[in-house]
């Protein structure tokens, strides 16, 4: 595939505290050099359901979410969501309980999974209502993005690689 | 003998704030009951103070996720209610339409993806589209009608940035609206099936005898107005809602208890815009209604699936009808000079009244803050249908029961914590 759109949505909601992190990955992408066929979204607060109409069969997709599973925060987890199902102990926050891993999930079953669906998800500490990350959760967003603009910009230069992970 | 049975559902990580339903039955009957689901916005309204009022509608779209225009839009209000501006004519006019969009894409969420699979034994919307593909795509096809049009006349693609007070840092040209207009005509159209498959959902029976609150306007199924009525004999004026609206708090918790004062609890939202004002729905809503099995007045929370779909179809013909008479207003918004004053609004939510008070010093700083979302203020009522639901359901066994008491709670769309298994049951027996 040929000049594929890449598409880096961070969801969350920055006045809730960890749950802001993955908006917080996509502005610190923002700042970076990325190729011209990437395009970044900072999906505030959306419920699931409005995911799936803003990817197309043909993208390739990293989805960037804050999630709440006991592991250690600041704690980094990477998914190929279409390769396996994301696991039943990660708690991806919903205000109206439509949230990140039940969207992929109708996905999954309408159909309308993209081309490639990658999720980071990045363990949260606080999410009372209040603004500013944890120390950990800020470092693991330094990190989340660094990795990400470099798959990014491999993805751009050369063939879809076998398994998405061979980006790193 | 005595037999007294604790259910007690505790909350789950998965959501955020806490969601807790505490029951105590003893001798086969209901004896007491806890509830409560969301938490005020405190932080939102400290956070507001000190801020100019510009940045009001800014700061409150980020309340709710799925109601960033309610929020807004009831800011707006309220600070050109101090600043003494009325903002009408196409500028109103373009924020019902945005306002229609939210209307479109809430209640869709909620119908198919929170509530109908309740009512067909579905765990959860991902098994109901295994079975019903069809149906949830078509509903998601008419949810992405609705977020055009927050898109178009809101700026960005999920979240609006393009709403201030006074208007608009942009308004459209009516040729701009055309591609939008085709599309909201055939999902007008298209919408009509849903409101039909939702009058054929099974429903129980359960009726309790509300006092509906809504606002209401002269025309208009109300989204934006100055009235407050109910069916028991309610009319003020919305800025008279602190002296007729107290919010008390509930000792056990930090929940809010918002009641009428001298009256009690209260149920605000689709069914009671519904009750109150059904003459002011289009013909064609009106027509859907009926034939969905619906009478002008209805006092089955179960109902509310069907009337959010009435209100789905409503907002599609509303937004059509006001965008065939567009015209570009100039300027896109009022300019306004700030002063010391306190304004207030209520508008319509997709849940229900949403009232927002703002104190302004004589730079236009905001002094004090108060917002009251409609979920807050129908907490009591829930829990009154939760009491009525368990002392109906004593002889079902323990997980219909929790099933029911899911479904009653969802029956308000509640913000927070509407995940598929919301509660977790606890049982303890003594």
């Amino acid at each position: 595939m040929t000049n594929p759109e890449v598409l880096l949505i961070g969801v969350g909601n920055e006045y809730c505290g960890d749950d802001g992190a993955g908006l917080a990955v996509v502005r610190a992408l923002k700042t970076r050099k990325l190729p011209p066929a990437v395009r970044l979204l900072e999906a505030e607060m959306c419920d699931g359901a409005s995911l799936l109409s803003l990817w197309r069969a043909q993208s390739q997709v990293i989805l960037i979410d804050a999630v709440s599973s006991g592991a250690p925060a600041g704690t980094i987890y990477r998914f190929d969501a279409l390769a396996q199902p994301l696991p039943a102990n990660l708690c991806f926050r919903s205000t109206h309980g439509f949230g990140v891993a039940d969207a992929l999930a109708l996905a999954y079953t309408l159909n309308q999974i993209p081309f490639a669906l990658l999720v980071y998800a990045i363990e949260g500490q606080n999410f009372t209502a209040h603004i500013g990350l944890s120390p950990e959760v800020e470092k693991a967003v330094q990190v989340a993005s660094e990795q990400i603009c470099q798959m990014v910009s491999l993805w751009c230069t050369q063939d879809m690689p076998a398994s998405l992970m061979d980006g790193e | 003998m005595k037999k007294t049975k604790q259910i007690r559902i505790d909350p789950l990580t998965r959501v955020e704030g806490e969601g807790v339903l505490y029951v105590k039955i003893d001798a086969g009957k209901v004896s007491d009951i806890k509830f409560k689901i969301i938490e005020p916005p405190r932080f939102f309204e400290a956070l507001l103070r000190g801020r100019l009022f510009r940045e009001a509608p800014d700061i409150t779209a980020r309340i709710c996720g799925i109601c960033p225009v309610a929020y807004q839009t009831s800011a707006v209000q309220a600070m050109e209610h101090a600043l003494g501006v009325v903002v009408d004519g196409q500028l109103r006019l373009l924020r019902r339409v945005l306002y229609c969009g939210e209307w479109i894409e809430s209640h869709l969420l909620h119908i198919f993806m929170l509530h109908a699979p309740d009512f067909l034994g579905y765990p959860d919307a991902m098994h109901m589209a295994k079975d019903h593909p069809e149906i949830v795509k078509r509903a998601l096809e008419l949810k992405k009608a609705g977020n055009t049009i927050i898109k178009f006349l809101g700026g960005r693609e999920i979240h609006p940035v393009n709403v201030r007070v006074g208007g608009f840092y942009r308004v459209p040209t009516r040729q701009e609206f055309a591609p939008l207009l085709d599309t909201l005509k055939w999902a007008r159209d298209a919408t009509l099936q849903a409101v039909q498959w939702t009058g054929q959902l099974p429903f129980p029976d359960f009726v309790q005898d509300y006092e509906f609150v809504s606002l209401h306007h002269p025309t208009e199924y109300p989204i934006m107005g100055e009235r407050l009525i109910s069916n028991r004999g309610l009319d003020i004026a919305t800025s008279a809602y602190e002296a007729h609206f107290r919010e008390e708090q509930v000792p056990y918790s930090t929940a809010l208890h918002s009641t009428l004062i001298g009256r009690g609890s209260y149920l605000t939202g689709p069914l009671a815009r519904y009750n109150l004002n059904f003459a002011r729905l289009s013909p064609l809503a009106q027509q859907a209604a009926h034939d969905a099995g619906l009478e002008p007045t209805c006092k089955n929370p179960f109902k509310s699936i069907i009337v959010r779909a009435v209100e789905v179809l409503y907002a599609f013909d509303e937004a059509v009808r006001l965008i065939e008479q567009y015209e570009r207003p100039d300027p896109p918004a009022l300019s306004m000079r700030p002063r010391a004053a306190t304004g207030m609004a209520i508008t319509e939510a997709p849940r229900g009244i949403l009232y927002q008070r703002y104190q302004l010093d004589d730079e236009g700083r905001i002094l004090t803050a108060k917002i009251v979302p409609p979920t807050a203020q129908n907490q009591r009522m829930v829990q009154e249908d939760l009491w009525q639901c368990v002392a109906q359901g004593l002889d079902m066994p323990e997980d219909a029961l929790l099933h029911r008491c899911e479904q009653t709670i969802r029956n308000y769309d509640p913000c927070i914590s509407c995940s598929t298994h919301f509660l977790r049951l606890h049982i303890e027996r003594s």
